[in-house]
């Protein structure tokens, strides 16, 4: 079975369809490094999901080339590219005839592993998405959505697959539960460390989610592929300015945290952790009318402060 | 037409009362022709439908197949099917009999053209309901086409497929007490002797009941197989 994460590359590729003006993916190109997530973001039909699907030739290419640490996707038969690729799908696509730990076991079913270390694998991989073993023996219509999305994680992993293609894998399931499952996958992603590429329509989504974020315009063409950081600070042009919407300025101050700051003498005020975004900081003053913010370090002692206008500055 | 002829009844003379008074239903009758009249006549009747529904079921499921791979092919196959369906059995019969003679092969014939349609549209649209996200799931994962059909939408569609077999087998039972138009086998055969005789009812009853019992057990024995097989759905 395959192993660690690999380095994954778009090189120009293309996909037309016959008969349809214009391409679906227009030569893209990107490069996304081993254990890193890239994540694809844009308005709808923009051709991000048409772009993952080439990973896996769920769509074949029409010109350019995508290569996994080096080797075109083209070359490598097809059934072996795919067990070899995590696929997360937004409906999740359980077999509702199989248990889950049997949803788990696919891909090592397909390579043809021994039952007991399927059974082994599937309680493994239960507990690193966060779910009870007893689900095991349960079938994907007694979970809820959030459920079948940790178990459609889990069947994706159960391969160990350097590669991972998640096409809006929480866009089906509501506001609350799709944090708690971005949280854990982001916990999860500390721990496998799989390359990923990861659609999303919600830009609030690809900037908590991506090291890198890849925008794609309508008719799949790469508007800006950088950090969550120079794409809000610095939008390549007007679309992915309009794209990351009025408030980028503020969505930026949640990508730093208090620790990065240089902090005041202590003082009184409401307290705010080191790991405290600055955006949730100054949410937190305006909350309390405050103007002065007491940083505590993990033990809760107060080292310092911070007031408004240099959470601002 | 050749219509089988049962033993004598009313057995005038040497009969229980009820028999002699051609009473409505007559046990002691039963218990004296289960022997020689009612037991091999129900063994032939199981032997006429099961034979139908066998190949029946391959013959749809080939058809299922195909009809299933190339959407082209699945209308005409739909159009033959109803339109067997559709046609009278005894007309069925004067069709085939020129061709088949008087024979089994003449009356499964015509059972198998009945089971046909139930069957195919049944397994047809049990494997079209499967999901478009769960195909692209096993294709994703790595499923050849053969492993998509065999694991995936092959088991999702069985549901279908087995009540479909359940109306089929339920109908063939009952439609087969037509056979002995052609020849002398089944149940039918007592409750044509008594229809042609017109006062002794107790070999109606009898038979009629029987098929009904059978048709009862056959579609209950398919229900437990369903559920052994399926237990997902109840999930």
């Amino acid at each position: 079975m395959p192993g660690q994460a690999a380095e994954l590359v778009f090189d120009e590729a293309t996909k037309r369809y016959p008969g349809r003006e214009g391409a679906a993916v227009d030569h893209l190109s990107l490069t996304v490094a081993a254990g890193e997530i890239c994540v694809l973001v844009g308005p709808s039909g923009g051709g991000k999901t048409t772009a993952l699907r080439l990973v896996n030739r769920l769509i074949e290419l029409s010109d350019g080339d995508i290569r996994i640490d080096g080797k075109s996707v083209k070359e490598q038969n097809l059934v072996q590219l795919r067990r070899g690729i995590g696929y997360v799908i937004q409906q999740v696509g359980l077999f509702p005839h199989m248990t889950i730990e049997a949803n788990i076991g696919t891909v090592p079913r397909l390579y043809g592993r021994p039952r007991p270390w399927i059974k082994t694998r599937s309680a493994e991989l239960l507990d690193l998405v966060g779910l009870d073993p007893s689900y095991a023996k349960r079938y994907p219509a007694q979970l809820s959505g959030g459920e079948r999305q940790r178990v459609g994680l889990a069947r994706a992993l159960a391969g160990n697959p350097p590669i991972m293609l998640m096409d809006e894998p929480f866009g089906a399931i509501d506001p609350i539960v799709r944090t708690r499952l971005q949280d854990a996958f982001l916990q999860l992603q500390r721990e496998v460390r799989k390359t990923v590429v990861f659609v999303t329509h919600d830009i609030d989504e690809a900037i908590k989610i991506g090291d890198r974020i890849a925008i794609i315009r309508t008719g799949g063409k790469l508007a800006q592929y950088d950090t969550p950081r120079t794409v809000l600070e610095k939008p390549a042009d007007d679309f992915v300015a309009e794209f990351v919407g009025p408030d980028r300025a503020l969505k930026a101050l949640s990508l730093h945290t208090l620790a990065e700051l240089k902090l005041g003498p202590p003082a009184d005020g409401p307290r705010g952790a080191l790991t405290m975004t600055v955006r949730d900081a100054l949410a937190l003053l305006l909350q309390q009318h405050a103007t002065v913010l007491a940083v505590v370090d993990d033990k809760g002692t107060v080292i310092g402060s911070i007031t408004r206008e240099e959470l601002l500055a | 037409m050749n219509v089988a002829a049962g033993p004598v009844i009313p057995n005038f003379g040497s009969g229980s009362s009820c028999e002699v008074n051609n009473g409505w239903f007559c046990t002691d009758w039963v218990r004296q022709h289960w022997g020689d009249t009612l037991q091999p006549a129900l063994f032939q009747h199981i032997e006429l439908a099961a034979i139908a529904i066998g190949i029946g079921f391959a013959i749809a499921f080939l058809l299922a197949l195909v009809g299933f791979r190339f959407r082209l092919i699945d209308p005409p196959i739909g159009i033959v099917s109803d339109f067997l369906y559709t046609i009278p059995s005894l007309a069925l019969f004067q069709i085939l009999v020129p061709f088949t003679g008087i024979s089994l092969l003449t009356v499964e014939i015509a059972l198998v053209s009945y089971t046909l349609l139930i069957l195919y549209r049944n397994m047809i649209e049990g494997l079209r309901a499967v999901p478009a996200d769960v195909i692209d799931a096993a294709r994703g994962s790595g499923f050849t086409r053969f492993q998509t059909f065999t694991r995936v939408e092959l088991p999702l569609a069985l549901p279908a497929i087995l009540t479909g077999l359940r109306v089929a087998t339920v109908s063939t039972i009952s439609i087969a007490t037509i056979a002995p138009f052609v020849i002398a086998k089944g149940l039918g055969q007592p409750i044509y002797a008594a229809l042609s005789e017109d006062v002794f009812k107790t070999e109606i009853f009898m038979a009629g009941g029987m098929v009904i019992a059978l048709a009862l057990i056959a579609d209950g024995i398919i229900v437990v197989v369903q559920r052994s097989l399926t237990p997902w759905v109840r999930a």
